[in-house]
């Protein structure tokens, strides 16, 4: 009963606002129809609730309870404010694309003497154009999730990047997205990547909010496809406001031969959730996944990946480590799927989870389903407090218990940030973990 | 003479067991003090309680250093002041590279004194002078604290923390356990190198030929939770020659 009333509260205060946002959505025709067809399916179940199994650690009904109002494109002033907090997280060598509050910004983007081979484009000016085939990649994600089809339905802006066959060696792209509203808002993005064969790619996606943003929700979504030995290595460093809600999905497709090395940290957002689907369609590819968490307050963030083994001789690791203070809550669900025939697949995930506080929690939920018999599976799970006896070393040295548990804490994420291939990056996440542990000193 | 350390009727229970049953200590600037006594009579165990380690319960008596109520300092606040304590077994501590930690440590101590901290360059060549005093390779600082180090190593480890901090007073649990005679030597003349009349020293010692590098002013027997008996430095050689056995039935 209560449940009822609670989506159809939901689904009607959205249906409304998807109703006054529609004339600001961009596309007619059959994006207009997707967006329809995936309104209904996500209205059909609204917010996701704990009694759905894939949401039942992450209750956004619980503690999103409303979408908010799609949020207005920025002024001047936002833009000013958004400048400021991009021009702090300006990375050498790397190209900018900047998305603020849902829409892209030339302005604060470095469009200039992109390379041969390289083609950005607005995902508004893909779905206003004719352009069928970008278009039909945008929209094949699954309305199964009901918040990957709230975003196929709100989407509003995003950038689309193509690099061509054999393009290697390019300039790192940064989509960074940056929130300035001051009223609550909700700000829906999606974006597009597709590698050719041979190309190599950086892609970094960060998620900043601008000074005075605070309650805001990022609703985003990627998709990535990945051309016969082509490699994208890709961070992903969420540091939204304390206060809002970072809803992302991924579909990541690796053709043969191909190489995807992606990392995440997030230590921001009080919820958030980054769903991200990795599917092998071609043989002889590898995967390697990192991640961190590190929460306190009473942050909250899932990561939910699916790792889909459909085709043989692929390998996939996933290496997840969270650090938990306060009231914080880490979620880690990895699910592995060995397709029959997927023979000679070798896929591991390892997880570990550090607890600062009594009152924190990790959750983790691993599961395998394997359909061939010639596999090399395996995951494995550890929870535990940072070690008394180093901290006391540490401190008998005399660092402060924060400082001692600081350096104990940067060399267990320290492990996960190894991964990242390119230096200037490795010391981006670096830096956006020492801002972390600098905020609970 | 000024005391620095003392050790009042210290009692200490460790998980409801009391190991150290009114133990009185006192050590003055300028001097070097050796604690001998046999496996489990809680020498390591009173190290840790003057440390400040976690997991002791003090039920009676008192430290206090320079005058000042140690029990009542976090263990950093007592490194700060001067307090180092080489472990007889230093832990690994893999991710934190020795630099980093070092300069970690030392800025802190110095930042806590009042004291300006120290530069990058100045660091550096403050650890550059200091290794090379102690026969210690640049490659074993470029790896985590103590991880892979052998037992000899380890300790090395531990006696370069000590002459970098320049503590007040320097308690050495078994350096020599490990040690092969030449770095055994090396490192007594980093001990010797510190010996200053503002600075005392506590050496824990099975044996008695480490004494003989670092000759000491006193010695004490412990046994069974106390000080049973106090002596000069041919107390050391009278029990390489007949055990502990006289001071058990003593306890
Ligand atoms: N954490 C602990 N839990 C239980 N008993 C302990 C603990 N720590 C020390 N003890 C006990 O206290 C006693 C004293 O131990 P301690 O390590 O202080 O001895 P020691 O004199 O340093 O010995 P050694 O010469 O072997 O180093 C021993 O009986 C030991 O088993
Ligand atoms: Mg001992």
């Amino acid at each position: 009963m209560n449940l009822a009333l609670a989506k159809n509260e939901t689904g009607r205060g959205l249906s409304d606002s998807f109703a006054v946002a529609r004339d600001r959505l961009p596309g007619t025709g059959k994006v207009a129809e997707a967006r329809s067809a995936a309104f209904e399916a996500y209205e059909s179940v609204g917010l996701p609730h704990r009694r759905i199994e894939d949401w039942k650690y992450t209750d956004l009904r619980a503690s999103m309870r409303d979408v908010l109002p799609l949020a207005p494109a920025p002024d001047e002033a936002a833009l000013k404010r958004a400048a400021a907090a991009v021009k702090l997280q300006s990375i050498r060598g790397v190209r900018r694309l900047a998305l603020v509050d849902g829409v892209f910004v030339p302005k604060l983007s470095d469009l200039d003497g992109l390379e041969n081979g390289v083609a950005v484009a607005t995902l508004r000016g893909v779905l206003e154009s004719g352009e069928a085939t970008l278009q039909a990649q945008l929209l094949t994600l699954d309305n199964a999730n009901p918040m990957v089809a709230l975003n196929t339905a709100m989407m509003t802006d995003g950038v689309v990047i193509q690099v061509a066959d054999g393009v290697v060696r390019t300039q790192p792209l940064q989509i960074i997205h940056v929130a300035t509203g001051t009223t609550p808002a909700a700000i829906f993005t999606r974006s597009l990547l597709r590698l050719g064969k041979d190309a190599g790619a950086t892609l970094i996606e960060s998620y900043i909010a601008a000074d005075g943003a605070t309650t805001y929700q990022v609703h985003d979504s990627l998709i990535v496809a990945i051309g016969d030995n082509a490699r994208l290595d890709h961070v992903r460093l969420v540091e939204d406001a304390r206060e809002a809600f970072n809803i992302s999905s991924a579909v990541i497709t690796l053709g043969a031969r191909a190489h995807f090395n992606t990392f995440g940290m997030t230590s921001g957002a009080v919820v958030s959730r980054y769903q991200a689907t990795i599917a092998f369609a071609g043989e002889h590819s590898r995967v390697e996944t990192n991640g961190v968490n590190l929460l306190n307050g009473r942050q909250h963030a899932d990561t939910t990946l699916f790792m889909d083994h459909a085709v043989p001789n692929c390998a996939s690791r996933e290496v997840f480590r969270a650090v938990v203070d306060d009231r914080g809550h880490s979620v880690f669900q990895g699910r592995i799927i060995v397709r029959p025939h997927a023979q000679k697949t070798d896929a591991k995930m390892m997880t570990r989870a550090l607890l600062l506080s009594d009152e924190a929690e990790a959750d983790n939920k691993p599961e395998l389903e394997i359909f061939a018999d010639d596999v090399t599976c395996g995951h494995g799970a550890t929870t535990g407090a940072l070690d008394e006896s180093l901290l006391f070393y540490l401190r008998a040295r005399g660092l402060s218990e924060k400082q001692a548990q600081a350096l104990l804490i940067q060399a267990f994420v320290g492990e996960a940030i190894e991964s990242i291939v390119n230096d200037d990056l490795r010391e981006l996440a670096i830096s956006a973990a020492q801002r972390w542990l600098e905020a609970r000193a | 003479m000024t005391a620095l350390l003392e050790v009042k009727d210290l009692k200490v229970r460790v998980e409801e067991r009391e190991i150290l049953h009114g133990l009185t200590l006192t050590v003055n600037a300028g001097e070097v003090h050796a604690i001998m006594g046999p496996n489990g009579s809680g020498k390591s165990t009173l190290s840790h309680v003057i440390a400040g380690k976690p997991g002791y319960e003090v039920t009676g008596g008192e430290i206090l250093f320079k005058g000042e109520d140690l029990l009542e300092m976090e263990p950093n606040e007592r490194a700060a002041k001067g307090v180092f304590l080489a472990f007889q077994y230093p832990v690994e501590i893999p991710g934190v590279a020795t630099m980093n930690f070092l300069r970690t440590a030392l800025n802190a101590q110095r930042k806590a004194r009042g004291e300006s901290e120290f530069s990058t360059p100045d660091f550096l060549k403050k650890v550059r002078e200091v290794a090379k005093s102690l026969n210690i390779p640049q490659d074993m600082l470029k790896r985590g604290v103590n991880v892979g180090f052998s037992g000899g190593e380890k300790k090395r480890n531990e006696i370069l923390q000590m002459a970098l901090f320049e503590p007040a007073i320097c308690i050495l649990d078994e350096m020599d356990s490990g040690l092969d005679i030449d770095a055994l030597r090396v490192a007594a003349d980093g001990v010797n190198a510190l010996r200053s009349p503002e600075r005392a020293m506590v050496v824990i010692t099975h044996y008695q030929r480490l004494l003989n590098y670092i000759v000491p002013d006193v010695v004490h027997v412990m046994s069974k939770g106390r000080v049973v008996k106090s002596g000069g430095k041919e107390l050391a050689l009278e029990l390489e020659a007949s055990g502990y056995a006289q001071f058990e039935d003593a306890a």
